[in-house]
C-alpha cells in the first residue's frame, strides 16, 4: 500500500488534534507516514503510533523555531524524496497553508487547501471543499506530481488504530532560503483553559448584542458550562470587546464543530462565511428579522441578557 | 534609491453579492458585481504609509486578471498608489494559485522591486497561499500574514500573530510581505485621489511581455482540476420560539434533545 505523509502540528512534543484527524484520513488513503519536526519531536511518536503512523520521521534543529515557513519546507521535501508518497497532507493552519503552497511549488504538484474531507479515487484523493461563505460544495483532486493537501480541523473523528510508529531520523539539508527571515521575539498567548476554537466540539460566539468588553462574561460563562471555546463576531472584535484570535469569520477562523450558538449576531455573509458548516447551529437575538435565524435548527427570539444566563443555569443544573 | 513597492491586488466578485460558479467551473464573473478584494485595501494602505515614511518611493499597484479587473487597480490609484499595471490575457482563464504565482513572480522582476505587498488572502478564492508561492518563485524572504509592519534601512519588521504564539519577524529586503485586516483600517479615496487617480499611468502587459508559455497557465495550465461544484443545499428550516421567560430553559430542553447535555 502506497505511503502518505502527514505533517504533524505539534507544541513541544504534545501532537494537536487536527492532525490525529489527518491520520483518520490518511488511513482512507494509504499507510500514514507522520513527519515531525523541532522540539520534542521525538515525543510525539507515541500518540501517532496509536492513531495510525507506520512510521514517524523526526529531525529536531533550532531553525524551526528560529526562522519562519521554509526550514520546514526543506525538511518536509527531504521527506518527500525519502518516502515518495502518494499524497502529502499538512492541517489547515495559516502556516500549514503556507508550508504545504511552497513544497507543492518545488515538487510541481498541484496543492488543494481547506479540504473538509478525503477519500481515495481511481485518480488520486478526492477532496471535498466549501466555497463561497460555504454556499457551495466543490470535489477537487490534484493533476500533477504528488497531491498536497490541506485540511481543515473537524474534518474527520479522531480514530485509535494502532500502528508501528516506527521512529527514523529523517536527514534535512537546509536551503539558502531557510535563514530568510528570522523569529526575533516569541510571545506565546495566555491559555484561556478553554479548548482550541477551531478545534472544539461547541463554539459559544457573541456579536455586537452583547454590548460591551464585561458583558462577554455571560457568553464566556455559557461556554464554560458546555466546555465549549467562545468565538465573537467581528463588530464586537473591531469594537475591541474581544481578541481578534477568537473572531469567526471570512478573515478570522472557519469553525466547523457540533454545536454552534450565536448570541446577539445578526448572521452578515462575512459571519457566516466562517460558521455556515457546522452540524447544529442555535441563535438568540431581540431582532426576529435577523439572517441568522435562516441558519438555525433552533433559536429564541428574545433578550441574550435573560435568555443566556438562564440557558447557562439549566445546564449547570442538568449536569449536576 | 528610491524604495519600489509593489503591491498585488485582485479583483473578485463582491462577497456580499450572490456567487455562484460558471459552467467551466470557475468563478463566475458575469453575473455578480467586482470590486477590488477588501483585503487587499490593508496591502495597499500598508504600502502607502511605507512609501510615506521613506525618504523616496514608488507604488505600483499590480493584477493579474479579465479586463474589469482595471477597476481594481483604479481604487488602488484613488487611494494614492503611483501607477498601476494590468496582466490581461485572454490564456489566463482559470488559472491556480501556482499559475498566477508564476505570471505575479515574473511581473515583478520586470516590473523591479524592493519590496511586494499582498492582502493575506482573497475573498473568492480564500487560499491564501500566493504570497508564500510569490516568495518562493522570487527566492526572497517571505515576511507574511503581518498585523504591524516596519521597513527601515533595507529590513522589514513585522508581527505575526499565530494561534499559539504572537512572534517579531525580521528581513532583509527584498521581500515578500503579507499584511491581516489588523494591520490598519484602510483609507478611503478622496475626490482629489480619484480625479487624480484618472492622469496616472495604467501600463498593460499580456503572457508575452512576460514570457509566460499559455501552457503553463489557464484552465488546461492548471495542477489541479474541480470535478464538481454543487450548491449547499438550504438549511432545512428550525424552530423559532419567542422569548416568554422560559427562552433559556426551552433552548436547554432542545440541547438535551440533541444530547449536548
Amino acid at each position: 500500500m502506497a505511503e502518505v505523509l502527514v505533517y504533524v502540528d505539534h507544541v513541544d512534543g504534545a501532537v494537536r488534534k487536527p492532525t490525529l484527524e489527518l491520520l483518520t484520513l490518511a488511513r482512507r488513503v494509504g499507510e500514514p507516514v507522520a513527519v515531525a519536526l523541532g522540539n520534542g519531536a521525538g515525543d510525539t511518536a507515541a500518540t501517532l503510533a496509536e492513531h495510525g503512523a507506520v512510521k514517524v520521521l523526526t529531525h529536531e534543529a533550532a531553525e524551526y523555531a528560529d526562522y519562519l515557513v521554509v526550514p520546514k519546507v526543506d525538511a518536509l521535501q527531504a521527506a518527500v524524496e525519502a518516502v515518495s508518497p502518494a499524497a502529502v497532507l499538512v492541517p489547515s493552519s495559516a502556516e500549514g497553508k503556507e508550508i504545504a503552497a511552497r513544497l507543492a511549488l518545488r515538487i510541481g504538484s498541484g496543492i488543494i487547501t481547506d479540504a473538509v474531507d478525503l477519500e481515495a479515487g481511481d485518480e488520486g484523493p478526492v477532496a471535498t471543499q466549501s466555497a463561497f461563505a460555504a454556499s457551495y460544495t466543490t470535489k477537487s483532486r490534484v493533476s500533477k506530481g504528488t497531491p498536497v493537501i490541506t485540511v481543515k480541523p473537524n474534518s474527520a473523528a479522531v480514530e485509535a488504530a494502532p500502528a508501528a510508529g516506527a521512529v527514523e531520523a529523517l536527514a534535512v539539508t537546509f536551503s539558502d532560503q531557510a535563514t530568510g527571515t528570522k523569529v526575533t521575539g516569541r510571545t506565546p498567548r495566555e491559555s484561556t483553559g478553554r479548548p482550541e476554537l477551531t478545534e472544539a466540539a461547541i463554539v459559544v460566539s457573541g456579536g455586537r448584542g452583547v454590548n460591551g468588553a464585561d458583558n462577554f462574561s455571560i457568553i464566556e460563562a455559557l461556554a464554560d458550562s458546555l466546555g465549549a471555546a467562545v468565538g465573537a463576531s467581528r463588530a464586537a472584535v473591531d469594537a475591541g470587546w474581544y481578541p481578534h484570535t477568537n473572531q469567526v469569520g471570512q478573515t478570522g477562523k472557519s469553525v466547523s464543530p457540533q454545536l454552534y450558538i450565536a448570541n446577539g449576531i445578526s448572521g452578515a455573509i462575512q459571519h457566516r462565511a466562517g460558521m455556515q458548516t457546522s452540524k447544529t447551529i442555535v441563535a438568540v437575538n431581540k431582532d426576529p428579522e435577523a439572517p441568522i435565524f435562516d441558519l438555525v435548527d433552533y433559536g429564541v427570539v428574545g433578550d441574550l441578557f435573560d435568555v443566556v444566563p438562564q440557558l447557562t443555569d439549566e445546564v449547570k443544573t442538568r449536569k449536576g | 534609491m528610491s524604495l519600489r513597492i509593489v503591491v498585488t491586488v485582485k479583483y473578485v466578485p463582491d462577497a456580499t453579492g450572490d456567487r455562484h460558479f460558471a459552467d467551466d467551473l470557475t468563478v463566475d464573473r458575469d453575473d455578480v458585481d467586482g470590486l477590488l478584494s477588501e483585503l487587499d485595501e490593508y496591502a495597499v494602505e500598508q504600502a502607502l504609509q511605507i512609501a510615506e515614511d521613506a525618504d523616496d518611493a514608488e507604488v505600483t499597484v499590480l493584477t493579474v486578471g479579465p479586463e474589469d479587473a482595471k477597476d481594481a487597480l483604479r481604487k488602488a490609484l484613488s487611494m494614492g498608489a503611483d501607477k498601476a499595471i494590468h496582466v490581461e490575457d485572454d490564456d489566463l482563464h482559470g488559472t491556480d494559485a501556482i499559475g498566477t504565482s508564476l505570471v505575479l513572480a515574473k511581473a515583478v522582476e520586470k516590473a523591479g522591486y524592493d519590496l511586494v505587498i499582498s492582502g493575506m488572502a482573497s475573498t473568492d478564492g480564500t487560499m491564501g497561499v500566493v504570497p508564500a508561492l510569490l516568495a518562493e518563485r522570487l527566492g526572497v524572504p517571505q515576511v507574511t500574514l503581518l498585523s504591524e509592519v516596519s521597513v527601515e534601512d533595507g529590513t522589514v519588521k513585522g508581527r505575526r500573530d499565530g494561534d499559539a504564539a504572537s512572534e517579531q519577524l525580521e528581513a532583509s529586503l527584498p521581500a515578500v510581505v503579507s499584511v491581516t485586516d489588523q494591520s490598519g483600517e484602510a483609507r478611503y479615496p478622496s475626490f482629489k485621489g480619484i480625479m487624480a487617480a484618472k492622469k496616472k499611468p495604467v501600463e498593460s502587459w499580456d503572457l508575452g511581455d512576460l514570457d509566460v508559455d499559455a501552457e503553463e497557465i489557464g484552465l488546461e495550465g492548471a495542477w489541479t482540476k474541480v470535478d464538481s461544484a454543487t450548491e449547499r443545499p438550504a438549511r432545512t428550516a428550525g424552530t423559532i420560539v419567542k422569548d416568554e421567560g422560559e427562552g433559556g430553559k426551552q433552548l436547554a430542553e432542545f440541547l438535551a434533545s440533541q444530547k449536548f447535555i
